[in-house]
């Protein structure tokens, strides 16, 4: 973004004359707009990748007509009706509290997205404290969450937010500490800095440079799926008991809303595994050829694949054993691998 | 404590003032209080698993009465599917009511079909050629499979496993295939009629069934590793909702239910009936290999395992079918015989289900009561759910494996 920036300074002669608030100001507004567009394609994508894999593990194929190719133009077609569709407001519902929901779970999505080093120099910012940010902005998700549980007025989706509430907080602990081992490897916590250190070959990649290292990816992997409630962790949606657990009574574009973070989460835990453990835009293949945005997308939509591939499989984690598992499980194992890389990096 | 109404009458759609108001309704069944000291008060909330429920396997409503995510008590509400099966018996001839069996479990047509028309048979004396013995049998099993295929897959659909669902309903499209070719109909077919069955199986029919057979066979261990022994699927099924034997015979639970907790009862070895007896296949019990003896995954195996005996005993059955008519002697005007009644039970895929057919000597039979084993195996959900979870609850409910349609009749 700061490149933008300067390279509107430079090539626009009216632009010398404004001042570099404003310059800066319309860079951050085109680099969020890039985003968002980027994350509207993607999850556009997602939507249709779920539903052909979801069909081609279950003896069926998915979409096939809409668009003509494999129904590529599915979510599309799906997108426009649920603009179409009537926003039903429950009589005794929280209006503004119902209204408010769906927004904040995008807003804390798309606020993590703006941070994520898709290629060397194809990024919004480089926070300093990038993988801290990161980790506070996802908690949205939880207080998205619970108001839109509340204020549906209902029990099931009061029940859904309840549940969803403490499976976010507790598996945020072993997420956070998963999360820290890299850190703690390379030494910063700046998402550009974590990219740059795993640079020159596959054995780099931090998942690579020690079982404990290799432990905590599994970790995160793990405890992202219950962060984004993602079967075997996605009781809140369970939608053989609650119907439809938190967004039961939400219909149209702001069921649309919590549709598109949720999958846009997917993309956002996946970039974060892989900048952190699978060597972000580091590839293989010499950059002329496979440019680093491009092999960074490769990773995450790999681990997006493995996601869904997971969602189709595996029946659901009862809530009180997937508690049993972050605290009684994940976590002692999580601070293991914390002490196991600071005595690594300590003694080699 | 089942109040069995109509309950959407005039109950559900009221607009109670309160929660007591609620329990009043319920005759009176108390709500516990606690008090705690320092003005906090914690209730138990009344929850209802509604008619249209995802999860209820048909229309059933459960309230629940739950403190927090443990479940207190367990009250169904049934009556949502009622049609005045038996009344209707009455008012209709002995073959004009055979249709409406195959509504009762809409999931084993054929089952409810052999039931019926065996006890009409018996009642009037009338005899069944071989062939059409070996008929019945061979679409007997061949519907017990298909729904313990529906048990099994929505079994793994309310545990949140889409993936069995989809496959349960792939073998079953062959099945109906096979069904559809015989006899007309892919879920009620009216096939098993008085004295026989209605059609003869039509060519290349022998063979499709034992070309689904073989295609079957190998499915049982893809099951097993896709869910059977799936550690997530054990943890939510092992040790969850335990029916002592005991409870299951003072409740008169019968069928798979009954066989997982421990009991080695099975009306078709036991009290055999038509050909039943020439045919060689083992009863699954419940062994508490993953948990207790009686739990809900005991009761998920032993349908697996009953799958399994039912396409042996469907090979066995196309070795030995016999050429020959495929309906015997049937007068065309059945009377039943004067003040004689007679109560026959076979072995649906559910249960017993019992036919008990009081004859005066008319057209119509004097009265036709249905004892279905859906009923009683209901009964026993409020016993075995409390102290457990919704999610348990929910995996009860699935292990049980009813139909409302005999529910309610």
């Amino acid at each position: 973004m700061e490149s933008l920036a300067a390279w509107f300074e430079n090539n626009f002669s009216a632009a010398a004359g404004m001042p570099k608030e404003l310059i800066y100001f319309g860079a951050i507004l085109i680099s969020c707009v890039l985003v968002l567009a980027f994350m509207l394609l993607l999850v556009l994508f997602f939507i249709w990748e779920e539903r052909k894999v979801s069909g081609h593990i279950q003896s069926r194929v998915g979409p096939m007509r809409v668009g003509g190719w494999h129904g590529w133009a599915q979510t599309i077609a799906d997108t426009i009706k649920l603009f179409l569709k009537e926003d039903i407001v429950p009589r005794a519902a929280d209006k503004r509290l119902f209204l408010l929901a769906p927004f904040l779970a995008f807003f804390g999505v798309f606020a993590a997205f703006v941070v994520l080093p898709y290629g060397e120099r194809t990024l919004v910012t480089d926070l300093n404290v990038g993988v801290f940010y990161i980790l506070a902005i996802t908690s949205f998700s939880v207080i998205a969450i619970v108001v839109a549980g509340w204020a549906s007025n209902n029990k099931w989706s009061l029940y859904g937010a309840m549940r969803s509430a403490a499976q976010i907080v507790s598996y945020e602990i072993p997420m956070t500490i998963a999360v820290l081992v890299p850190v703690l490897y390379v030494g910063s916590m700046s998402m550009v800095s974590l990219s740059e250190a795993q640079s020159g070959g596959v054995w780099n990649w931090i998942v690579f440079r020690s079982p404990f290292t290799f432990v905590a990816f599994i970790i995160f992997f793990i405890a992202s799926l219950a962060e984004t409630n993602r079967t075997p962790f996605d009781l809140p949606e369970a939608e053989s008991e609650l119907v439809a657990g938190f967004h039961t009574e939400y219909t149209g574009i702001k069921f649309a809303m919590f549709f598109l973070a949720e999958y846009a989460a997917l993309f956002l835990v996946s970039g974060v595994a892989t900048t952190l453990f699978l060597g972000g835009w580091n590839g293989i293949l010499p950059t002329q050829i496979m440019p680093g945005p491009v092999v960074f997308c490769v990773k995450s939509l790999f681990l997006v694949f493995v996601i869904i591939w997971l969602r189709w499989t595996l029946p659901r984690l009862r809530v009180d054993q997937l508690m049993y598992m972050c605290w009684k499980v994940l976590l002692p194992i999580s601070f293991v691998c914390l002490l196991g890389v600071a005595v690594q990096k300590l003694l080699f | 404590m089942m109040p069995a109404g109509l309950g959407s009458a005039t109950g559900c759609r009221r607009h109670r003032e309160s929660a007591a108001e609620y329990v009043r309704d319920l005759g009176g069944m108390t709500m516990d209080t606690v008090e705690i000291e320092g003005k906090l008060q914690t209730e138990e909330m009344l929850l209802n698993m509604g008619p249209q429920h995802p999860s209820t396997h048909g229309v059933l409503r459960l309230l629940l009465r739950m403190d927090g995510e443990i479940v207190h008590d367990v009250i169904p509400y049934i009556g949502y599917l009622h049609r005045c099966k038996e009344k209707i018996g009455e008012n209709v001839t002995y073959q004009q009511f055979t249709p409406y069996t195959d509504r009762l479990d809409y999931l084993a047509s054929m089952n409810m079909n052999l039931g019926y028309v065996l006890g009409v048979e018996k009642l009037l004396g009338l005899e069944v050629p071989e062939r059409a013995q070996y008929i019945r049998v061979i679409m007997a099993e061949l519907n017990r499979i298909a729904s313990h295929l529906v048990a099994w897959g929505t079994f793994g659909l309310d545990m949140g496993a889409f993936t069995p669902f989809m496959y349960g309903f792939r073998e079953r499209e062959k099945i109906m295939d096979i069904f559809e070719r015989t006899c007309g109909a892919r879920l009620t077919y009216n096939y098993i009629r008085i004295g026989g069955v209605s059609r003869d199986l039509p060519e290349g029919m022998v063979k499709q069934i034992s070309e689904f057979l073989d295609y079957f066979d190998p499915r049982i261990p893809e099951y097993h590793d896709l869910l059977s022994y799936n550690k997530i699927f054990v943890e939510r099924t092992a040790n969850v909702g335990i029916l002592p034997l005991d409870t299951a015979i003072a409740y008169g639970v019968t069928g798979p239910c009954l066989r997982a907790s421990g009991l080695k009862w099975d009306l078709r070895k036991d009290e055999p009936y038509g050909i039943y007896d020439r045919f060689d296949f083992d009863i699954p019990v419940g062994k508490g290999e993953m948990g207790t003896v009686g739990d809900a995954w005991d009761r998920y195996m032993v349908r697996i395992i009953e799958m399994q005996q039912s396409a042996r005993i469907v090979r066995q059955a196309l070795e030995g079918l016999p050429e020959g008519p495929i309906t015997g002697k049937v007068p065309k005007m059945i009377k039943g015989p004067k003040d004689k009644e007679l109560y026959i039970r076979t072995e649906a895929p559910k249960g017993e289900i019992g036919f008990y057919i009081v004859s005066d000597g008319g057209k119509t039979p004097a009265r036709l009561k249905i004892r279905s084993p859906s009923f009683s195996n209901l009964s026993v959900l409020p016993v075995i759910a409390k102290g457990g979870m919704v999610a348990d609850m929910v995996a009860i409910v699935a292990s049980l494996d009813i139909v409302l349609g005999e529910i309610d009749r």
